[in-house]
């Protein structure tokens, strides 16, 4: 560790997994519950159960965000963070905020009260104190980095990391902005869902991979930022118009197929430059890194990404078929595959990168963390495949037969099954994956002897 | 690619190219907003009453099961044409008199079958969640959903 101030990723980080390991236990009680409605239904409804684990997700993402900034940072700008003080207390917000919610979804308290009671739009069902205790650890987040960045170096990193932070908190404004027009409710909503997640999310993890690249395979930092300029600007390019693709179906006007479908299709173009691009710059580099874990996650989370946000993207984003497939499993396949490799993948492979620096120690563990590494992967792959079959089906018998929905899900029961199986894989995977960062064990992989590991 | 383009000129074509999107995108927003208010959602006048029922729609968190319009969780069926389905698009007091005899039989307890949690709604709410769910269904949705299943 080489600026005393990073080490405040290190709690932002272990925040990020403890919640990590709530979104996943959510994710487990959720797809029992398609598998035998009758569990806990009167204790803890489906909804309540959904909520936690989105809401669980977004939060230990941002988190790592954080953290990833609050650790590349100093490196990236050569100086100290130029507050740690306002650093924990932007955590501490974040902590209490995350625990009100909890609290809140879980014990279902203030209900209907507009500022304590829970907000009913999907992913930002918050109570508005919430939101704004968000809204300031946000503002006090810019600040600080920002300070940091301006009085020290400028890289093309810290610039994008920056710009994709600025642009989710300025987007975040639009959570305080509810209509009571659905359709343009729903308009603006995509203004925070799209534009994080299809945007500026983009943003912060292309800089992150960057960032990783840089310091695992020792390529020449002016290859590097430069690609990470041409692979943001496709993201931007294709990801803004692209948000057209949501508005295909909710009251807004009919340009928005055509606009939608080309620029959404082109949303792979990024996907598949980051990929390459990490490829690339892997044979490229000369420098044998011992974390071969950090690398494996790395070259995983552009792979999954492409995959699960481009192909699965495509699979569905033309008007012409997502006229049928809207709304059905298939959207459901498509979401955890490209939350999954876009941006959990990018976090574990940021935490796998920093928890040795920042606790000071050899890279223990590798093998377990890329044990888990496949475990997750396959049991998200797996899931994608069996939702995409259960989506089909639907979207067949309901979309274009038009059979009864209640009826056709009882036949998709086998599917259940099986996505269910495939999310305690990925359980066990982040039990595994969390148990290998905090655990201390004397296990390393020596240079050298790597070529047979295939990772 | 290095004698192609250098850094700096990937850097401004970022930020000018991703300037003129965002110009471009908030331009079609805008006209979008017009259009939603004086077209797709012109058909009838939204109340206050729907505007109450958006409001009991959001507080029990009812995304989160059902989707309305294509969006939500896909684990209970789809809302917004839900008044077409019953038949009762046109008939407010038929509506309210169906949703109320259906909100009051939930949970089912059916073993095997999906649970509907009791909201324990008044009559006050359920009629203003009718109105939000009438007014939804008649929103200009380019055709959407294909067939009455939703």
């Amino acid at each position: 560790m080489k600026y005393q101030t990073q080490k405040i990723a290190y709690w932002y980080f272990l925040a990020a997994m403890i919640l990590f390991a709530v979104q996943v236990t959510g994710g487990l009680i959720a797809g029992w519950i398609y598998v035998s409605p009758n569990f806990l239904s009167e204790l803890l409804p489906f909804n309540i159960v959904r909520m936690l684990h989105t809401n669980s997700l977004i939060v230990w993402l941002l988190l790592g965000f954080f953290g990833a900034a609050y650790f590349l940072v100093p490196e990236e700008a050569e100086r100290e963070i130029y507050s740690p003080k306002l650093a924990y207390l932007q955590l501490i917000i974040l902590l209490l905020g995350t625990a009100g919610v909890v609290v809140t979804y879980v014990f279902n308290l203030f209900e209907g009260n507009w500022l304590l009671g829970k907000e009913g739009r999907e992913f930002i069902e918050q109570p508005v104190w919430v939101k704004l205790g968000i809204l300031v650890a946000a503002l006090i987040f810019l600040f600080n980095i920002t300070m940091t960045v301006l009085q020290g170096r400028k890289t093309a990193i810290t610039n994008v990391l920056l710009l994709g932070l600025w642009g989710l908190s300025l987007l975040w404004l639009f959570a305080f902005y509810n209509p009571a027009n659905l359709a343009l409710d729903k308009m603006f909503w995509w203004y925070i869902v799209h534009l994080w997640v299809e945007g500026t999310w983009e943003l912060v993890m292309a800089s992150i991979l960057a960032y990783l690249l840089l310091k695992l395979t020792g390529v020449d930092r002016e290859i590097i930022e430069k690609w990470l300029y041409i692979i943001v600007a496709t993201a931007l390019f294709s990801g803004i118009l692209g948000t057209g693709h949501h508005y295909y179906w909710i009251g807004l006007p009919g340009y928005w197929q055509w606009i939608g479908s080309v620029f959404s299709s082109l949303e792979v173009i990024p996907f598949f430059a980051m990929m390459s691009f990490s490829f690339v710059m892997v044979w490229k580099g000369k420098r044998d890194h011992p974390n071969k874990a950090a690398l494996l996650w790395a070259l995983g989370a552009a792979t999954v990404a492409f995959f699960g946000a481009g192909v699965w993207g495509f699979l569905h984003t033309l008007h012409g078929v997502n006229y049928y497939t809207h709304g059905t499993q298939i959207t459901a396949a498509h979401g955890h595959l490209a939350f999954y490799g876009a941006y959990v993948a990018v976090n574990l492979a940021i935490f796998t990168y920093a928890f040795p620096i920042l606790t000071n120690r050899d890279p223990y563990n590798q093998v377990l963390n890329m044990v888990s590494f496949w475990l997750m992967t396959g049991g998200m792959a797996f899931m994608t495949f069996v939702l995409t079959f259960a989506g089909t089906v639907q979207t067949h018998m309901q979309r274009v037969l038009g059979e009864n929905f209640m009826d056709i899900q009882e036949g998709l029961n086998l599917f259940y099954l099986m996505r269910w199986g495939s999310g305690l894989c990925v359980v066990v995977g982040a039990i595994l994956f969390i148990y290998a960062q905090l655990a201390p064990r004397k296990e390393i992989i020596a240079s050298g002897t790597t070529e047979s590991e295939g990772a | 690619m290095r004698e192609v383009m250098t850094k700096t000129m990937a850097r401004n074509v970022f930020y000018g190219g991703s300037l003129f999107f965002i110009v471009v995108f908030l331009i079609l927003s805008a006209h979008s907003v017009r259009y939603v208010v004086t077209q797709s959602t012109a058909h009838a006048e939204l109340t206050d009453s729907v505007a109450r029922g958006k409001h009991v729609w959001e507080k029990h968190a009812c995304i989160n099961c059902h989707t309305l319009m294509g969006e939500g969780a896909y684990f209970a069926p789809e809302l917004q044409n839900v008044m077409a389905r019953w038949g009762v698009d046109d008939d407010p007091e038929t509506a309210f008199e169906i949703m109320k005899a259906w909100m009051e039989s939930q949970p089912t307890g059916i073993e095997g079958r999906r649970q509907m949690p009791q909201f324990n709604l008044s009559d006050d709410e359920l009629r203003d969640l009718t109105d939000f769910f009438i007014w939804v269904n008649g929103i200009d949705a380019q055709g959407w959903p294909p067939n009455e299943a939703g």
